[in-house]
């Protein structure tokens, strides 16, 4: 079985998130970037079902600035065999994403893409489910669990009110919730090893697709602020408090 | 221009979530269509049909729609999609399973948790787990939208009377299918709808202790019961009770955090609450720093206490 798995450079999840004063978006200027966490877990699944004997090969894909190559290192040292950068200087919004991935699977014809169900800086949650219907792949998100069931896929996901389990036929898109794994740091060895692993560079104009945004920000702006109330000194005064805010 | 909202519900009850929805779409028009996807839909439909400002209400059922398979539901929703000028999805797990494969198929920009509709094409969402608010403006000339319920008021649930009608549902070849699942039922009201919610933290210590600690509290004030994920991650308490980030978001009267510390990831799915209570041993906890009132103490006596200030 052969995996891709998309990755994305965001703000490190750290890291307070500031709002420019022009309003023009978040500071991204000398702050630490990172894989986003949710796409750790998908890497980490990838390199658990390579593990298992299960995947052959394992792909790790990146859009974005040149700097994006960092997050694809750090695929690779967790255990991806290889690594593309489709490099763009330009905001790419998840349906432009899941078109460029898209061309990617034309290309490497996984049988399973494994990503992230959310990058936490647009927490848009679109992508996979965009690239499943694109491909006319099956689609199963907000994955839990993964198990490999002769030419079908288990999945169990976090759905409201509980657990759902879907069988889907391969090739397939899956997306990664919280509980799915627990990411592995790399170890040194393997982070100098990934320093040899081939790492493609494509720019996104070499795909021919349409990544034109369709959305144009007028402003970002803070969120109202939430000031630290009073500090009651026992559960009477809470209760005689609540009474007063008239919630009780 | 018309609207397409797609109601959510359990199949016997129409969610707060849709009447919700309602409210933000009717920002966009005044003809407003619902679409109850399911099996044995009728009860639900007729409440849809109830709803203040409904103009429609279509119906589709299959085995595949009851389960909720987001192949099955975009293209129904695609198959319809071509009267009306947007689709107004409730954001919840089971819309944002679907939501992006609709706005793919028909080429446009998913605008996803939309928290306030400044006109027809420009909507304000949060971004960073909540941490920045993001208005944007669409060049798409149709629009599929997510809303985050709590951010809406609920239209009237009666006073309209909209003509219900069956729709076609379009032929697939499925690639998945439904093997189980494992509802967790509870006589509680839902986390997402609740006035009260009474929320568990890891600071209780096995699911033993948070069910202990936190079903009578919950049961003396009509609250739901929710949790953080280091909780959750902690099997102390199932997923469905996550709030945060990635899990619900909630906005109750009261949100009583209880052995929470309060992690960025938390607060983006609790802090529109209009009251919150703190109660944690730790005082430099950041819970306190956008509680209401707060209460330093161990929850082993805390608890009890506010059962017995209750009544």
């Amino acid at each position: 079985m052969k995996i891709v798995v998309p990755v994305k450079r965001v703000l490190d999840f750290n890291v307070k998130v500031r709002v420019k004063s022009d309003e023009s978006g978040v500071d991204l200027s000398n702050v630490k970037m990172a894989m986003n966490p949710f796409d750790e877990i998908a890497v980490e699944e990838a390199v658990r079902l390579k593990e298992k004997g299960v995947a052959t090969e394992i792909v790790a894909v990146s859009i974005g600035v040149a700097q994006a190559e960092a997050v694809l290192r750090t695929a690779l040292a967790m255990g991806a065999d290889r690594a593309l950068l489709i490099q763009t200087d330009q905001d790419v919004e998840p349906l432009g994403v899941a078109k460029l991935l898209k061309a990617v699977a034309d290309e490497e014809k996984p049988d399973l893409i494994l990503m992230g169900k959310q990058a936490i800086d647009g927490d848009n949650n679109a992508t996979g489910q965009s690239l499943s219907t694109l491909l006319d792949w099956p689609q199963a998100t907000f994955a839990s669990k993964l198990e490999v069931s002769g030419s079908e896929l288990l999945v169990t996901r976090e759905v409201d009110g509980g657990l759902q389990t879907l069988g889907v036929s391969l090739p397939a898109v899956v997306t990664t919730d919280l509980r799915l794994n627990e990411p592995r740091y790399a170890s040194l060895p393997n982070i100098m090893k990934a320093k040899k692993k081939p790492l493609e560079t494509k720019a996104a104009t070499d795909y021919g697709v349409d990544i034109a945004p369709r959305l144009s920000v007028v402003r970002v702006s803070e969120p109202p602020k939430r000031s630290a109330g009073v500090r009651v000194e026992s559960a009477e005064a809470l209760v005689a408090g609540l009474k007063s805010a008239g919630v009780l | 221009m018309a609207v397409l909202v797609i109601a959510d519900h359990d199949g016997a009850h129409l969610r707060d979530t849709t009447l919700k929805t309602l409210t933000a779409a009717g920002a966009l028009s005044g003809d407003i269509d619902v679409l109850v996807y399911g099996e044995g839909v009728s009860a639900v439909a007729q409440q849809a049909a109830s709803a203040a400002g409904v103009r429609k209400v279509l119906t589709a059922e299959s085995p595949e729609l009851k389960a909720d398979i987001a192949e099955a539901v975009s293209a129904l929703i695609v198959s319809l999609a071509d009267t009306y000028e947007a689709i107004a999805i409730p954001a919840t797990a089971s819309g944002k399973n679907f939501a992006p494969r609709v706005a793919a198929q028909l080429d446009v920009s998913l605008i996803s948790d939309v928290i306030a509709v400044e006109s027809a094409d420009t909507f304000t969402r949060p971004i960073y787990a909540g941490n920045a608010l993001e208005t944007v403006k669409t060049a798409d000339a149709q629009k599929v939208l997510t809303v985050r319920p709590t951010a809406f008021k609920a239209v009237a649930a009666d006073g309209g009377s909209a003509s219900v009608a069956a729709v076609a549902v379009p032929a697939t070849t499925l690639k998945t299918r439904f093997v189980s699942e494992e509802k967790v039922t509870s006589d509680r009201p839902e986390l997402g709808a609740a006035k009260v919610v009474v929320s568990g933290g890891r600071a209780l210590g096995s699911a033993e202790e948070f069910t202990a600690v936190l079903e009578p509290l919950a049961d003396k004030l009509g609250a739901a019961i929710g949790a953080s994920r280091a909780a959750v991650d902690a099997g102390y308490a199932p997923n469905d009770y996550q709030v945060g980030q990635t899990g619900k978001v909630v906005a109750p009267e009261l949100y009583i955090a209880i052995g929470i510390s309060g992690a960025i990831q938390h607060l983006a799915g609790m802090k529109d609450s209009k009251v919150i209570v703190a109660i944690n041993k730790d005082p430099e906890a950041p819970i306190f720093q956008i509680a209401d009132y707060g209460l330093v103490a161990d929850y082993k006596t805390a608890v009890p206490e506010l059962m017995k200030a209750l009544g």
